[in-house]
């Protein structure tokens, strides 16, 4: 009895949050995100914001910063890194919640050029490497960096085009070395090419790095102490794991789980 | 390497700092001086257009500067053809040359202020004696000018040497962060902080803090001492 009486409290509860419009429900949450995710996250939030009623504003940065700002005690409720580290390391910290953490996307890898035929003979561009420069994500401070060199080394062609790697500091950064032709050639991410508001979108060739050849590049998320009281974040947190925010996810050239 | 507190630390981003640094002055003085007399001289209204556009950096977020310097640097672009004309081969962004000149616009108003200021107070009476004295223009810069202007050209110098090493927008942007070629020791300590190597980070920007520190004290000191206007 009294436990039909809680599940029918929360199926109340729950009902209230669904409806969630009434204006006193309503909270806002503060949310730092990855900046990679920043076009994606704003798609959720609206969806979001339009269901719940509650409000949610992102601010964006290298996740690293971010991470540097929460533990410092900058004001979020919730912390979408563009890796697994950090996120993790502020539930060290004892700011994040570390039963809150999941992994929200998975990022693509992308070998992209507007010169060489990478769609169908990616390995053999790298092979000749007949570029002056291959752009990717500094492999120290960037996954999807880390992940590139990685597979460079795994496949045996790290050493062949060591000399002519750039180092973008972010993905983003890595990105504009391509677009704006100071390399010819560039590991990006998938999510970069398959916006149609890219400036390559449906420009130049590019291939997707099988998902079996790499480490995933898992993107975490976690609640905040703070944000543990506030029910805009914890709505949110949950909103995220929704068919229509996967749906939203997948379409901007993440995997998810 | 170097070892200090138990943390060992790569120097060579910090010589490769020093190095554009003292390349970037040595261009800005030479290009600087005549750019800053002329404006010094200028009389008529267009000189409000070239003050706005040589102190442009200063309000640029260095983000923006370098991106376009990315667009206007790229292989096809028209700077690099500009000096294929004159023999040059190769690429600017991800050189050292890149950054040198990336560091010459950026820090352009750090060297052309001072020297347009002290040029703008020297007399214009002294410079008439010298040439009823028939002393040629050149003559009349070197044993007038240059004289009068001694600390206006060590703090063009010392500003424009200290805002360099301290830059990194700029150079993150055109650098392409190569070891040994284009990592300066901002963009090293940024890299330290992001992977959370704090240590490294802490040494390498006490370090800065420093010499930035010792540089204003010794730019103030000047100013105290001779009255040189700065900025």
């Amino acid at each position: 009895m009294k436990r039909l009486l809680g599940v029918m409290a929360l199926g109340v509860s729950m009902g209230a949050a669904l409806l969630g419009s009434a204006p006193a429900m309503a909270d806002t949450a503060n949310i730092a995100v990855a900046a990679n995710f920043t076009k994606t996250i704003e798609e959720i939030g609206q969806v979001f914001e339009k269901q719940t009623g509650h409000q949610v504003k992102f601010a964006f940065g290298p996740t690293g910063k971010l991470y540097a700002q929460i533990k410092n005690g900058a004001p979020f409720d919730a912390f979408f890194g563009a890796d697994e580290k950090r996120p993790l390391k502020t539930a060290e910290d004892g700011i994040g919640i570390e039963k809150s953490y999941f992994v929200y996307a998975q990022g693509q890898i992308a070998l992209y050029s507007a010169k060489y035929p990478v769609a169908e003979h990616a390995l053999e561009v790298l092979k000749e490497a007949k570029f002056n420069h291959l752009a990717i994500a500094n492999p120290k401070t960037a996954p999807y960096g880390e992940r590139a060199e990685a597979y460079l080394q795994k496949v045996g062609l790290y050493d062949g085009v060591k000399a002519k790697l750039v180092n973008g500091e972010s993905i983003a950064h890595a990105f504009q070395y391509v677009v704006t032709n100071n390399a010819e050639i560039g590991f990006v991410a998938l999510s970069q090419l398959v916006d149609p508001q890219s400036p390559v979108y449906q420009k130049g060739q590019y291939w997707i790095v099988p998902q079996s050849e790499y480490k995933p590049i898992n993107q975490g998320a976690i609640l905040t102490q703070r944000g543990a009281n506030n029910v805009a974040a914890t709505a949110f947190m949950e909103f995220v794991k929704t068919p229509k925010a996967i749906e939203i996810i997948q379409r901007y050239g993440y995997n998810v789980q | 390497m170097l070892e200090l507190f138990g943390t060992s630390v790569n120097l060579a981003p910090i010589w490769l700092t020093l190095e554009v640094a003292a390349i970037t002055t040595v261009v800005l003085l030479l290009l600087g001086t005549p750019l800053a007399w002329w404006m010094a001289k200028m009389r008529s209204s267009n000189k409000v257009v070239l003050e706005a556009l040589v102190a442009l950096p200063l309000v640029l977020p260095p983000t923006v500067l370098g991106f376009y310097l990315l667009i206007i640097f790229n292989p096809t672009g028209p700077v690099t053809e500009f000096l294929r004309f004159f023999g040059f081969e190769g690429q600017l962004t991800f050189s050292k040359t890149g950054l040198v000149i990336g560091s010459v616009f950026y820090s352009l108003p750090f060297a052309v202020q001072p020297l347009m200021h002290a040029f703008e107070a020297i007399p214009q009476r002294l410079l008439d004696a010298a040439s009823t004295l028939r002393a040629s223009f050149l003559d009349r810069f070197f044993t007038i000018v240059v004289p009068l202007s001694q600390r206006g050209f060590l703090v063009a110098a010392t500003l424009a040497f200290a805002h360099t090493v301290g830059e990194f927008g700029v150079v993150l942007m055109v650098g392409g962060n190569i070891p040994g070629q284009t990592r300066m020791v901002s963009i090293d300590i940024f890299d330290h902080v992001e992977s959370l190597e704090y240590d490294q980070a802490h040494i390498l920007s006490a370090m800065m803090l420093i010499f930035s520190l010792c540089v204003l004290m010794l730019v103030y000191g000047l100013n105290r001492r001779f009255g040189v206007k700065v900025g």
